[in-house]
């Protein structure tokens, strides 16, 4: 095939890159608004951010690559960005351009991933953002002088305040479509010629030992980067000894005082320098700005940590505010549609899946909507004023002895409203195997949906006005997920997720007024994610335990049922009598729906289960709540409460469940919820992984179905054994002294 | 000659040289931190460790160990 001439239809594709805090999101929403489409690389982590945009005619797809200081992939996620770039990934492309962009007022240490950027040899725009920050602090740029000492375009912006965005745009158009020169001819070799003579060399032997023909900078990156992904990859390709052969080049190299790898910060560094000389001017006595003032008492030894504590707090005061009384608003909504409908179909198998199974499973997603974008607005807050790496700062030495750092602090705390958004905010740890356990523990923090069962079985053995033990038994519970996560973290960093300490060189952006548009845009990203990618499979989950709880019974005499019971309530007057005989009917329905679970397939599970349950002091009816609250923790409430005939709809606050369960006996007439028996479901409760929704996004956010799998089977073992260990040794201690 | 966790708060110094070889010592360099550059210690997290610093005109922060890697002149 001959290489025809691009015909000017087909769609340009263009990469976005930068450092961390340059507003490079600020400039994709700029250059692509909303419409951005967001999944996952293959095989990695890394989120793949898509959007589109129309220029001069033409369509142009646009790549958003993560914010990193430099292109010298140690890890296989970090990999991603460099294949994108050289058009090696496959699901990407070839790119057409390449869009820089650049922190205007820390101009020298950006222009080191710039320096590698122009190795690529791709049409490229540097786009110099936030100049008028950079103008404020006193500082000078040169920008054309700059544009002719780097061979690019260089456009100046503020992306916030969308200046420059139409000016980057026509740029984007005239390197791509060739009208300026990719690359400045006059740029010098910035390694020395010892080092390109050893590159020249790893290419031949390349060639020869299995005929591939990398490009130039993965050829560089294999000699620099000593154990990184690229030599990673290699090794694994080619048949020779490959790292013995980078070994001893390496050593040829050093003998001739070109050091590896510190001879690429020295050069890149150099040439940075050279390329600002006469080009920046900065401010000659650097003056303390308004950032560095509020930075002292923010990381302040104790005012940091009360500010600190205080904006934790503000965080989980407000979810408790505004998110559940919109929780309860959205699920009364899924309620109210299901009486509608329940209104115009006949009783029946379909009604029952329209109602239950699927509004009740559109509303088990939505359910989470309110806390997660609540939680995502803060998040995002802290993120773009810059104070999240402050919190991080602050909370490192206290998450190390669990071999985590202070970015996996905030992630945690986040899940002890929920884990799915503190799950969704790991994405701040760039470091994947931190993140990874950060992920895997998340689930045992103890979350809101534990709340209900707690207070459920609390209310059991508890009188209502002990505030004091209520207290102390719910901080025990909150307790025991920290002292869990504590080990099973140390564990997964000493077994799964082994390796070099990731260093903690972190970068404390200046402090900004937060972008109103970016925070918004971040939480319906967030919020879209979690209902499109995780919805659908949490909504499949709840069809299917719908399905376990109602089939195979016969459910001729429930449907009768049900149709006096509306057929009465339409009609029904004031008198006695009939209200009399509404609430008959209400019982009989009840008793027949506890019985129709009892013999469906959840109810069967239940009994099958009830050996190993024993040994928890749990009998079938327990079992079968356990099993059924594997959507979420919460619904085993209501499952009981249709177990002991009282219908589906009890809180957790209910007098008739809990003189019902207090009420129960076992064969032998003992009762059932003995303290040991509370405190076990408890304790499982707290440890286990009930909760689809948490596991989809686990799914989503590590991109494999490995993961959900194993955080549900240690959780469930945790919580098995937890709950065991409690059972036997709590069925041993003299209750009845104490609690009278 | 020191290293750099030895520092005091307010206090400059000029890098030397950071010593090892491996993934955290190439980080620092790709950071900014090389040798020659000026870097000043801006103050300690509430339990003494991360250090902030700061070097070519930003403020970035280091563990201890990371810290006592790199060899600094006093000025």
């Amino acid at each position: 095939m001959s290489a025809l001439p691009a015909a000017p239809s087909r769609p340009l594709t263009v990469a976005l890159i930068g450092n961390p805090n340059t507003g490079k999101s600020t400039l994709f929403n700029a250059l692509a608004g909303m419409r951005a489409r967001v999944a996952n690389f293959p095989g990695v982590t890394v989120e793949k951010k898509l959007g589109r945009m129309r220029c001069a005619g033409r369509d142009v797809r646009l790549v958003d690559l993560p914010g990193t200081y430099s292109l010298s992939p140690r890890s296989l996620d970090e990999l991603v960005s460099v294949d994108v770039l050289l058009g090696r990934q496959r699901d990407v492309g070839a790119i057409d351009a390449v869009v820089c962009i650049v922190d205007a007022s820390n101009l020298e240490r950006n222009l080191y991933l710039v320096s590698q950027v122009l190795d690529l040899e791709l049409p490229t725009v540097i786009v110099l953002n936030m100049s008028d920050l950079a103008e404020q602090r006193g500082m000078k740029i040169d920008v054309p002088a700059l544009s002719e000492r780097l061979g690019v375009p260089v456009i100046p912006t503020a992306a916030h305040r969308r200046r420059g965005i139409d000016a980057v745009r026509e740029a984007i158009m005239r390197v791509a479509e060739g009208v300026e020169e990719p690359v400045s001819p006059h740029r010098p070799r910035l390694f020395p010629e010892v080092f390109d003579a050893e590159c020249d060399q790893l290419a031949a032997k390349l060639a020869e030992s299995n005929g591939s023909n990398p490009p130039r900078y993965l050829i560089e990156r294999m000699l620099l980067d000593v154990g990184g992904a690229v030599e990673q990859v290699f090794e694994r390709r080619t048949p020779d000894d490959l790292a013995n052969w980078l070994k001893q080049s390496r050593a040829r190299l050093r003998e001739a005082g070109c050091r590896i790898p510190g001879v690429e910060a020295q050069v890149r560094y150099a040439w940075v320098r050279s390329a600002l000389e006469g080009v920046l001017v900065r401010p000659t006595e650097r003056t303390a700005t308004g950032s560095d003032r509020i930075d002292r008492v923010l990381t302040h030894r104790v005012l940091g940590l009360v500010i600190f504590a205080a904006v934790m707090f503000v965080v989980f005061v407000s979810i408790f505010l505004f998110a559940e009384p919109v929780m309860g608003l959205v699920e009364a909504g899924p309620q109210a549609i299901g009486e509608l409908v329940a209104g115009v179909m006949p009783p029946g198998a379909l009604r029952s899946l329209v109602v239950d199974g699927v509004i009740g499973g559109v509303g088990s997603v939505l359910v989470f909507l309110p806390q997660i974008a609540i939680l995502f607005l803060f998040i995002a807050l802290l993120e773009d004023c810059g104070y999240m790496a402050r919190a991080a700062f602050l909370m490192d030495r206290l998450m190390r002895p669990i071999g985590l750092s202070g970015k996996s602090f905030v992630p945690l705390m986040s899940s002890f409203a929920c884990a799915i958004p503190g799950i969704m905010a790991t994405r701040v740890i760039e470091n994947r195997r931190d993140r990874m356990v950060t992920i895997l523990v998340a689930p045992l923090m103890s979350c809101a949906a534990r709340l209900p069962v707690y207070v459920l079985l609390i209310g059991l053995f508890v009188p209502k006005g002990e505030f004091l033990i209520r207290g102390m038994v719910l901080l025990a519970m909150y307790s025991l997920g920290i002292l869990v996560a504590a080990p099973v973290a140390w564990f997964l960093k000493k077994t799964f997720f082994r390796g070099e300490m990731p260093p903690f060189v972190m970068e404390l952006p200046s402090y900004k007024w937060p972008s109103p548009s970016l925070v918004l845009s971040r939480v319906y990203d967030r919020s879209k994610a979690f209902v499109v990618r995780a919805g659908t499979l949490i909504f499949a989950t709840m069809i299917v335990v719908w399905a376990a709880g109602y089939f195979p019974g016969g459910h001729a005499r429930e449907i009768a049922l049900v149709s006096q019971l509306e057929e009465l309530e339409d009609s029904a007057g004031p008198s006695v009598e009939q209200a009399e005989r509404l609430d008959s009917l209400r019982e009989e329905l009840n008793r027949e729906r506890g019985e129709l679970i009892a013999g469906s397939y959840l109810g069967r599970a239940g009994h099958a289960l009830e050996p190993f349950v024993a040994p928890l002091g749990w009998d079938w009816k327990i079992g079968v709540g356990a099993i059924a609250s594997f959507p979420a923790r919460e619904v085993i409430i209501g499952t009981l409460g249709t177990i002991y005939s009282l219908g589906g709809d009890v809180d957790e606050e209910d007098e008739g469940l809990k003189a019902a369960m207090q009420a129960a006996t076992r064969p032998d007439g003992s009762p059932v919820y003995t303290v040991p028996v509370a405190l076990s479901i408890m304790v499982f409760f707290a440890l286990c992984a009930q909760c689809a929704a948490t596991l989809m996004v686990i799914r989503r956010e590590t991109n494999s179905w490995r993961w959900p799998a194993f955080t549900f089977a240690y959780m469930t073992g945790l919580a098995y054994v937890g709950a065991l260990a409690t059972y036997q040794v709590a069925s041993r201690l003299p209750w009845e002294n104490w609690l009278s | 000659m020191t290293t750099l966790d030895t520092l005091r708060q307010g206090q400059r110094a000029r890098i030397v040289a950071i010593e090892g070889e491996d993934g955290i010592a190439f980080r620092l360099m790709e950071m900014g931190l090389t040798d020659g550059e000026e870097i000043e210690l801006l103050g300690f997290a509430p339990f003494g460790d991360p250090i902030e610093f700061r070097v070519r005109g930003y403020s970035i922060s280091l563990r201890g160990s990371e810290a006592r890697r790199v060899k600094v002149a006093l000025e």
